[in-house]
């Protein structure tokens, strides 16, 4: 079994998927409705308080905006715990969405830079591409099985 | 209108900076409720395509699409809030342009904010409590006449004002520096609790009335400048009732407390600061720095090495108005007359200032210093009036 960190981390059918597969998923529970109520997309299903912010120190600095900082301090112990990531890129919201589009690039590149087995795909548009998307994650998820 | 200010939310990254509650608990305290106006994921889908701005993080596409249901109709409200993290470059944009939406499209009273995680409740307050008197009173707010016979106080951070009027008329003035009413905006629940207060308001809405009164300015539009001991206003008014606001309070280096160490150092009076600077020229000074301490450090490096005082008074003036103009006016559409008001306009070189750096004239009314206590004498004439009638 695999520690694999799901992004959108609030996408609940990619934990799903990896779950099937026998595999950790990596995640932050939240069910992303179609009808949005809440003060943000990606509202945390945690009670945040404004010490969250100045923990997201530790992978950005007081120049980057607090609200950054504060999904860090959710992400980023996530990110470190990774073996292995799917990366879902201009995802739907409704699929599981980040609010911030500076939190986003500064997660991807954490990702990255962390050099563990990773798996970007784009979001699918048609039924065919969703297909294929879902063979490509299966099939990422199978090598990781097989790795171990 | 319901008995509880219904105040739409427009944020982002609120939660995140581990600050709703406050915002939430500020809104409690002026018997408001912050609400986030229904959206579905087609509208935020389709939302750069109808308000024409594309940007990169789905909370701002969020952000947009709830304004639009408020300017549409489609979500009930009396005020708007807009918040963003500070320091965020997309998130300031969005910010100004939905604030500048809102309030053309529908009139509703509407402040922007940029939070950090150190923002509070009480750092909230006076802004919800304006925001909430500008959606409950607005009968009250158009009042143009002071009538029978009130006073009004206002307590500041730096010195506490008292006006006397009857009958549309200022029969006494009378101010002390403020020691034991209290040292912050909550001087005026003190002093309104001791003095057992018809009205108990923030300054946001008397200064705005006690300056187009004294400007004789009620019709149309105006710009309200108050350059406080401690926090500035940069409010702007249409027909006598504040629309767009700011309060800033950041930096004690864009405050009347720079200047009246810039005085202290200068061995002149503060009363004597607004001469001198007139007389000099800012630009013979290097000033480079919005900290009240290297601020200072800097005009004493100036004297060091010959600098004239009247250069350094001059330049503090400019220092003070620049950063005001910087930070707060962008967030204000500023239309003339523009008012400057509050104690700190009776130092000249402070509107002279501001006047070179809006390149409009700027006007100082009579009694400028007791703005805040002349618009709360007014108000509570209405403010009793209105309950007799009830009463009646």
């Amino acid at each position: 079994m695999v520690k694999v960190l799901v992004y959108p981390a609030n996408s609940l059918i990619l934990a799903d998927l990896v779950d099937r597969f026998g595999h950790e998923p990596l995640s932050v529970q939240q069910e992303v409705r179609e009808k949005i109520s809440a003060p943000g997309l990606d509202s945390p299903p945690l009670n945040i308080t404004p010490e969250d912010p100045k923990i997201g120190l530790r992978y950005a600095a007081v120049e980057v905006p607090s609200g950054v900082r504060g999904r860090m301090a959710l992400l980023g112990p996530l990110i470190e715990e990774a073996e292995a990531a799917i990366v879902v890129h201009d995802p739907d919201p409704t699929f599981g969405c980040m609010g911030c589009a500076r939190t986003n690039e500064l997660v991807n590149f954490l990702i990255r830079a962390k050099k563990i087995p990773l798996l970007e795909v784009k979001y699918p548009s048609t039924e065919d591409n969703a297909r294929d998307f879902v063979v490509r994650v299966a099939e990422f998820l199978k090598s990781l099985g097989n790795e171990k | 209108m319901s008995e509880i200010v219904r105040i739409a939310q427009l944020s982002c990254g609120s939660e995140y900076s581990g600050i709703q509650q406050e915002i939430d608990e500020a809104a409690r305290t002026v018997g408001a409720e912050m609400v986030f106006p229904d959206v579905d994921a087609g509208d935020i889908r389709r939302i750069e395509d109808d308000f024409g701005l594309r940007v990169a993080s789905p909370d701002l596409k969020l952000m947009m699409a709830r304004a639009k249901a408020v300017v549409d109709g489609m979500f009930d409200v009396d005020a708007v809030f807009i918040g963003t993290c500070f320091r965020c470059a997309e998130a300031a944009l969005v910010r100004s342009e939905l604030r500048r939406y809102i309030y053309e499209t529908t009139g509703l009273p509407v402040i922007s904010y940029s939070f950090t995680e150190r923002t509070t409740a009480t750092t909230l307050l006076t802004r919800m409590e304006a925001l909430t008197t500008m959606a409950l009173r607005k009968s009250l707010l158009v009042r143009e006449r002071q009538t029978g016979l009130t006073a009004g106080i206002d307590s500041g951070s730096t010195t506490t004002k008292c006006v006397v009027m009857r009958d549309n008329e200022i029969i006494g003035t009378g101010w002390v520096p403020t020691t034991k009413v209290g040292t912050t905006g909550y001087g005026r629940f003190l002093a309104g609790d001791r003095f057992k207060a018809d009205l108990v308001q923030e300054e946001v809405t008397v200064n705005s009335k006690g300056a187009v009164f004294l400007a004789d300015k009620q019709k149309g539009d105006a710009t309200v400048i108050d350059i406080g001991g401690m926090d500035n206003k940069a409010i702007s008014v249409h027909n006598g009732i504040p629309g767009m606001f700011t309060l800033g309070g950041i930096c004690a280096g864009a405050s009347g407390r720079f200047l009246e160490l810039t005085a202290r150092r200068l061995g002149v009076e503060i009363t004597e600061l607004g001469a001198l600077a007139v007389k000099g020229d800012a630009r013979k000074i290097a000033m480079n720095s919005y900290c009240i301490v290297f601020g200072i450090q800097s005009l004493v490096n100036s004297l060091s090495t010959g600098a004239q005082p009247e250069d350094v008074a001059a330049a503090a003036c400019h220092s003070v108005s620049e950063q005001v103009f910087e930070q707060q006016l962008q967030e204000v559409e500023v239309k003339e007359p523009v008012l400057m008001v509050g104690g700190s306009s009776l130092i000249e070189g402070l509107p002279k200032a501001m006047e070179e750096l809006l390149r409009v004239d700027v006007h100082v009314p009579p009694n400028s210093q007791f703005i805040g206590a002349v618009g709360a004498a007014l108000l509570s004439s209405g403010f009793i009036e209105e309950k007799k009638t009830q009463v009646r």
